[in-house]
């Protein structure tokens, strides 16, 4: 920066006109990038000179794609040898796995042209798409796009393609509310999918857990169990995947043993979810225990949804639970 | 086409190559060491034809950059504004300069141009850019002489005033 004694020199005359123009386009320069900062207006401009940009861009872009040509065209003979075998091998294997496949896919359909057979799997749903989000420490709770307008009734699950959400607790006329499993105020009746025992899982009011805070202490749970809704109560149908068992420890009380598990269903990813339509009728099972409730401290919660409309009898001695 | 005209359409031509050679995606490995090609450009034709160059074609070329290059608007102008001003006040020296000492000139002025980015870049609220950044200056250097020489030469062959 020696240069900087040049300041006065007298080659140069209209100093004071030139900075004074300096001045002017910097000033303009700042005002551009100010504004263009403020409003974003670049991709407006962008938008417009895209017809003129486009083809520059293409053609800027010749020089890499020219390399890539020669490069393939020279490429090393060694080289190509190698990948064509590598490539066969891939091939060999993906075949084999095909057809390993095929016949996977062909016990499958047997599997469940059985299972059609008992029961038809098919499911009367209707999408509808989450508007708002509210998980704070007291309510989980998902705001629905549809209503009344569009059929929706208190009570019908929701799920999502890996297990389910919630519950419709609440119906608007554009808009329903959906208490999710996951909520400290839920309750759902499940099933473990390798034991077959029966449960009731509470929702946790420390995020995105379920808690079974009463498992017997003889009773086989460990952890990776899957829950699958059991069906009782006539709430949620049966079969639905709800969780797995992340750690099974000795609860409060010593009594029961306590499980804490995962949720199933992607709470925090969903975008759309699916309402169930047709609930199933109250199933024959718990009909008759609800009146004989009081006595078994282990009969599945008559109504799970202990919460979402707080259930008549056998549910009062429950309700303190959850609050544990 | 007379002279004059080619001369013209010679020097839009070198403008427009430069902005181009911005534009020409490289190699991952290879993009620190892009050279900023329209300062090259402008900084050849500033101090070999500087009745052509003056700030305003500067701003205007600086503005066509951004527009390609899809950065702030305005951004290249003022560093481009900047260096133009610079070349122009310091011009009958640096003409004179043996080659060596021209380079270094350069190397001091797309320094100062990467410090001007630098600042504006703060300014937007960006990040400080890696060590590799800083290399761009010194390939730009490093490739003046040849650049001046070539565009010399080119001028010489086409015998454009």
């Amino acid at each position: 920066m020696a240069l900087a004694r040049e300041e006065s020199s007298p080659l140069f005359a209209g100093n004071a006109a030139g900075t004074l123009r300096l001045i002017i386009y910097l000033a303009l320069a700042m005002v551009l990038m100010v504004l263009d900062h403020r409003n974003g207006w670049m991709w407006r401009l962008r938008y417009s000179a895209s017809i003129v940009v486009e083809p520059l861009y293409r053609l800027a872009g010749r020089p890499a794609q020219g390399m890539h040509a020669l490069s393939i065209a020279f490429a090393d003979r060694k080289l190509l040898t190698d990948q064509n075998q590598r490539l066969r091998e891939d091939l060999l294997l993906a075949n084999a796995k095909l057809n390993r496949m095929a016949s996977v896919a062909q016990q499958n359909q047997r599997l469940q042209q059985l299972l059609d057979t008992q029961h038809s799997l098919e499911l009367n749903v209707q999408l509808a798409h989450v508007v708002h989000v509210d998980v704070g420490p007291y309510s989980h709770r998902l705001t629905l796009g549809v209503g009344a307008r569009d059929g929706i009734k208190v009570g019908q699950p929701v799920i999502d393609a890996h297990g389910l959400m919630g519950q419709v607790v609440e119906v608007l006329p554009t808009t329903s509310s959906v208490m999710l499993v996951t909520d400290p105020n839920h309750a759902v009746p499940v099933v473990i999918e390798r034991t077959g025992l029966r449960t009731v899982a509470y929702g946790s009011r420390g995020g995105d857990q379920l808690t079974l805070p009463n498992i017997p202490l003889a009773a086989d749970v460990r952890p990776g169990d899957r829950l699958l809704t059991s069906g009782l109560g006539g709430r949620f149908p049966s079969g639905f995947p709800v969780g797995e068992v992340r750690e099974v420890v000795p609860g409060g009380s010593g009594l029961f043993l306590e499980g804490h598990a995962s949720l199933a269903a992607d709470i925090d990813r969903s975008e759309d979810v699916l309402l169930l339509h047709d609930q199933p009728e109250p199933a024959g099972p718990p009909a008759p225990e609800v009146p004989a409730g009081p006595p078994t401290g282990l009969a599945p919660a008559p109504a799970p949804a202990a919460s979402a409309a707080p259930a008549p009898a056998a549910s009062t001695a429950r309700d303190a639970e959850p609050a544990q | 086409m007379n002279r004059q005209q080619l001369s013209f359409w010679w020097f839009i031509g070198t403008l427009v190559f430069a902005l181009l050679s911005m534009l020409v995606p490289l190699p991952g490995a290879l993009e620190p060491f892009k050279p900023y090609w329209p300062a090259l450009v402008l900084l050849y034709w500033a101090l070999e034809g500087s009745e052509r160059i003056n700030l305003g074609l500067a701003f205007v070329v600086g503005l066509c950059a951004d527009l390609f290059d899809g950065v702030l608007l305005g951004e290249q102008a003022l560093r481009l504004c900047a260096l133009v001003f610079i070349v122009l006040r310091f011009r009958s020296r640096l003409r004179f300069f043996p080659m060596w000492q021209q380079a270094l000139a350069v190397l001091a002025l797309l320094l100062n141009d990467r410090v001007l980015l630098l600042i504006v870049r703060a300014f937007a609220g960006e990040s400080m850019p890696p060590a590799a950044w800083w290399i761009s200056p010194f390939v730009g250097a490093a490739l003046w002489p040849f650049l001046f020489l070539l565009l010399d030469d080119l001028r010489v062959r086409l015998r454009i005033p």
